[in-house]
């Protein structure tokens, strides 16, 4: 049984564009103009693929209980 | 005449466009009316944000939509409105065309294509020298480099460039061409783009066109024909007219601040936050429009916006916030500060961003590199500047060295 996964945001690569706070507002959060996670553990969604995939710099990583990465692919 | 607000709308863009200069009034509305009523050309009234926070406010938050543009008289530049299409869409709708593409303009992958963005722009400093002084930067450097880089990533013959470059006009038109030509030239590019489809669907290649249409073939129901073609177009036409307008604008304002050029050719590294700084510091539209409707009431600069009502977030006038930007009228190539939002903010946000930034970086790093005597070969009041377009832009840029 799953228990999640986590969401981190590489802060040297990130910016700042706002395009996975439009694409799923209720994950990440824009902090002193670069993006942030609202929760580094969320449950399974489509949004945050969502956002890691479109994420113009690739500055977001979702991976899952064991630490493998499930976007960006 | 007073509109539903009670308020006098001004006529917007507020002047005529004097080159890159921005007009002054946005200063002073920021500094005393950051929220100000505007009427475009086109449409029905609107809110304008000139300060940063709030430009950025509206341009990426939910509770400011684009597809609540649909149906309604969109204020607008051009009297065609924008019909449908990844623009007047938001999220989940929106991340479902903006996925199709966005892999293909991630830094990673616009980093591959460097190296031969960089013998393109070779070969045409060689063509120049070739030739011999004087050229035109916009025909003979600034035009075909975008263009053909477009080309290869969507798989576009680079051979048709005078077919499509002329259609593309289309897109970035607000006087400049009659409504028919508009929509005549808007459908021979959507024509011309449904036969490459169909050609790629028969024939595959090893491009973006065809990554499209093999997406569009396995997921039938996720994406139509018509979003595909129109789409791939507004990739070709949209992704070159900015980049093909800019080179040439960043090489003027080099040009003109002999100072700051030294600065930069001094040492190439600094290129980059340079970039940066002339995409801050040149204001490529004329004004900004795709208002986005409020879907509730929401207060930006100290004004209550009612639902329902459009806000244009500006740019330009952003991207100049004394409050953000220190000295924001100086171009300072080396900026160590600088979030400008030149490339918009939010899910709008400019796919070819990355894109734009290697194209420029390397042609305008090309140009500094190759051609240390490089000036403009006429005075100054003898450039033409374009005129009935939604950019700001030399019309021609005769220049020697």
């Amino acid at each position: 049984m799953s228990t999640g996964w986590r969401i981190e945001v590489d802060t040297d690569r990130c910016i700042g564009s706002g395009s996975c706070v439009g694409m799923a507002p209720a994950h990440f959060r824009m902090e002193s103009g670069l993006a942030a996670p609202v929760s580094a553990t969320v449950e399974e969604n489509e949004a945050v693929i969502d956002a890691a995939e479109s994420c113009p710099v690739e500055a977001i990583a979702v991976r899952d209980d064991d630490g493998t990465v499930i976007a960006p692919s | 005449m007073p509109d539903v607000t009670g308020v006098t709308a001004r006529p917007y863009p507020f002047s005529p466009p004097d080159r890159l200069n921005l007009d002054p009034l946005y200063a002073e509305l920021r500094r005393v009316e950051p929220l100000t009523r505007v009427r475009l050309p086109f449409g029905e009234a609107a809110w304008l944000a000139t300060r940063y926070a709030d430009v950025r406010m509206v341009l990426g938050d939910a509770r400011f939509s684009r597809a609540a543009s649909v149906g309604r008289d969109e204020p607008r530049l051009t009297p065609r409105q924008i019909e449908g299409g990844i623009l007047s869409m938001d999220p989940p709708e929106h991340t479902r065309l903006r996925r199709l593409v966005a892999k293909a303009f991630t830094a990673r992958r616009v980093e591959q294509l460097r190296p031969r963005t960089r013998q393109i722009a070779d070969e045409l400093v060689d063509a120049m020298v070739t030739a011999g002084p004087p050229a035109d930067l916009v025909e003979h450097f600034a035009t075909p480099l975008p263009i053909q880089v477009i080309c290869e990533l969507l798989g576009v013959p680079f051979a048709d460039r005078h077919l499509f470059h002329v259609w593309s006009e289309a897109i970035v038109s607000t006087t400049s061409l009659s409504p028919e030509q508009i929509h005549d030239y808007l459908d021979n590019l959507y024509g011309y783009i449904g036969e490459l489809v169909q050609q790629r669907r028969r024939e595959p290649t090893d491009d973006l066109i065809c990554a499209m249409v093999r997406a569009r073939d396995e997921h039938q129901d996720r994406f139509t024909e018509q979003e595909v073609v129109q789409l791939a177009a507004g990739l070709l036409a949209a992704g070159h007219e900015t980049t093909v307008t800019q080179l040439p604008n960043f090489a003027y304002v080099l040009l003109t601040h002999p100072d700051q050029l030294a600065w930069l050719r001094a040492e190439p590294a600094r290129l980059p936050t340079a970039i940066e700084e002339l995409m801050r510091y040149v204001p490529l539209g004329v004004a900004s429009a795709f208002a986005r409707y409020a879907t509730e009431d929401v207060e930006v600069g100290g004004v209550l916006v009612r639902a329902g009502e459009p806000v244009i977030g500006s740019l330009s006038s952003a991207n100049r916030d004394e409050t953000v930007f220190v000295d924001p009228d100086r171009l300072d190539l080396g900026r160590a500060t600088n979030p400008h939002i030149g490339f918009g903010h939010g899910v709008h946000h400019c796919l070819g961003a990355q894109l734009a930034r290697m194209e420029l970086q390397v042609g305008i790093g090309t140009l500094v590199a190759r051609l240390p005597e490089l000036r403009i070969a006429v005075p100054e009041s003898e450039l033409t500047w374009k005129s009935g377009m939604i950019v700001r832009g030399l019309a021609r840029m005769p220049v020697t060295w």
